[in-house]
């Protein structure tokens, strides 16, 4: 129960869905949360909850578009304001785009590209100083399964996915000095309402693509995220963790 | 304490080293655990130190050579009768050496494939049916990080563990359908008797391009198999989890 005890962490898209998951899972593991996300109604009643369960102000929700400096500066100053420091970074917030490589306007690719990738390099960007000041940290970025594999639509959701796990890499090789371990997540099909947009038919058949035959619940997204948050991955960095059922080894 | 609670499990190689550790912390969160090893003393002394800590009886040591099919099949039969049945299986068990591609004697080959490779096949064959009668299990392959790139020697070693990668995705693509999980750890370089005929300079030498900037101990390792081992990894299986500091993010 004491898995993230003193630590402190920030989720961007923490209103609902992964990020909300992991939100009440990170505080019932002993850490205080910050939500970003630009669902301020949601990600206030996500903290409310959490905090009436806890029974402590262990949940503090704030506006995050992951997408504006200004916006991720401020957020990480809510950490060191409300909780003293910064220890975890879940870049988790995205958006899903179905287009394939025709038929996506540039603008769909823009804010694709803007949210799920640029936004993972800006919260790593203001993250990296206030972990540095605790002597560490851990960051999670949220792929995809299709940060690795193709399919037939979705070019920038695979192309934004795709930059995830190699700029995961990259920042893993750069902050080892500096102890802060930095390692990609990339789940399969989640019951999110990201997925609960498209219909069971479409769905059906993508599920049982998965050796397991099932999709998976948010918290087994999440039970992942903390393991790789706490210290019992102390040695685990630039490493990418699929959570697909078997998707990818088929 | 409990993230075990209830569960059985097979370790082989488990006597000293990354195996004992996995033991020691498999007991620690509630498990009951048989130790599989040719290393028949220090087995027996393993788990010992693992009863005189539990309350109770949570180890037992078996002679278990993993290239020898009634002998997984006893040491099957030992986790049914000592604890009730098996849940979970860690083919541990594993031997190393440097021989590049030319040197490497037939009779050297035969012994590496059949320790490692062999073993780990075979470790499945006759696991699978009792975690069957379980409702599912969790298979915890070891490969290594020379699994996934090459270096100058160690050839037959190379082969084996890129085998064992496959051969994990393999059975869980076979098993998913039955709940049984199966995946492969790759482990960097980890401060074990394994690897004591690396000359000091060079293991030094190694530590420098390890982002971390550090050998991994058992432990480390451990705790990634802990985490495979237990229900947190729900949705996970067929999937490879590196151990080795960011050594294979460079
Ligand atoms: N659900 C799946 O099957 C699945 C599969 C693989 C990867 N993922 C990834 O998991 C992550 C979480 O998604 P989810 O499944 O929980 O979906 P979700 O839609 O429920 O949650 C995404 C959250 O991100 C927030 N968000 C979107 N744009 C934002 C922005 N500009 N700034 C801040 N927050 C923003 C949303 O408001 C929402 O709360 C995403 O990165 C997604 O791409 C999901
Ligand atoms: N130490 C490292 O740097 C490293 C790196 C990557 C992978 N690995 C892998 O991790 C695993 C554990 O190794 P370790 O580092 O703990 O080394 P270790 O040598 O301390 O332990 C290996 C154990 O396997 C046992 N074993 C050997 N042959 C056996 C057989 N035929 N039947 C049953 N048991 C047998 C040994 O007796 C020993 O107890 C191995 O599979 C190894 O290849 C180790």
């Amino acid at each position: 129960m004491d898995r993230l005890k003193g630590k402190v962490a920030l989720i961007s898209g923490g209103a609902r869905g992964q990020g909300a998951a992991e939100a009440r899972l990170f505080v019932g593991e002993g850490a205080r949360v910050v939500i970003g996300d630009v669902l301020d109604a949601e990600a206030a009643k996500t903290a409310q909850e959490i905090n009436t369960k806890a029974g402590t102000r262990a949940a503090v929700a704030v506006h995050l578009d992951v997408t504006r400096a200004a916006d991720w500066r401020t957020a990480v100053e809510a950490c060191a304001r409300e909780f003293g420091g910064l220890d975890i970074l879940v870049n988790n917030a995205g958006i899903a785009f179905m287009g394939g490589v025709e038929d996506t306007t540039e603008e769909a690719w823009e804010s694709v590209i803007n949210v799920n990738q640029k936004g993972v390099w800006l919260g790593m960007k203001y993250a990296v100083p206030a972990m540095r000041k605790r002597g560490g940290g851990s960051i999670i970025n949220i792929s995809s399964i299709y940060g690795i594999i193709g399919s037939p639509g979705s070019a920038a959701y695979h192309a934004s996915k795709g930059a995830v796990r190699l700029l995961t890499k990259s920042a893993a090789v750069q902050y080892a000095q500096d102890n802060i371990r930095v390692n990609s997540v990339h789940p399969g099909v989640i019951l999110t309402p990201m997925v609960e947009q498209a219909s069971r038919e479409q769905l059906q058949p993508v599920i049982n693509m998965a050796p397991m035959k099932r999709p998976a619940q948010p918290e087994e997204v999440g039970w992942c995220v903390v393991f790789l948050a706490s210290d019992e991955a102390s040695f685990v960095t630039g490493a990418e963790l699929v959570v697909d059922g078997g998707y990818t080894a088929v | 304490m409990d993230r075990l609670k209830g569960k059985v499990a097979l370790i082989s190689g488990g006597a000293r080293g990354q195996g004992a550790a996995e033991a020691r912390l498999f007991a620690a969160e509630g498990a009951r655990v048989v130790i599989g090893d040719v290393l028949d003393d220090q087995a027996r002394t393993t788990a010992q130190e693992i009863n005189a800590k539990a309350d109770g009886h949570a180890a037992v040591a078996i002679h278990l050579d993993v290239t020898r099919a009634a002998d997984w099949r006893a040491a099957v039969e030992a986790c049914q009768r000592e604890f009730g049945g098996l849940d979970i299986l860690v083919n541990n068990a594993g031997i190393f050496n440097t021989t590049g591609l030319e040197d490497t004697t037939e009779e050297l080959w035969d012994t590496v494939v059949n320790i490692n490779q062999k073993g780990v096949w075979l470790g499945m064959k006759y696991a699978v049916p009792a975690m069957r009668q379980r409702g599912g299990g969790s298979i915890v392959n070891i490969s290594s990080v020379a699994g996934l790139t090459g270096s100058t020697g160690s050839t037959a070693y190379h082969g084996t563990k890129g085998a064992v990668r496959l051969l994990t995705k393999a059975a869980a693509v076979q098993y998913g359908p039955e709940k049984i999980r199966v995946n492969s750890v790759h482990p960097g370089i980890i401060a074990t008797q394994m690897i004591d005929i690396i000359p000091r300079e060079m293991r030094e030498r190694f530590t420098q391009v390890v982002p971390l900037r550090r050998e991994g101990t058992a432990e480390d390792v451990a705790r990634m198999v802990l985490f495979l081992a237990s229900d947190d990894s729900s949705y996970v299986t067929g999937a490879e989890f590196v151990v080795d500091g960011g050594l294979t993010a460079t």
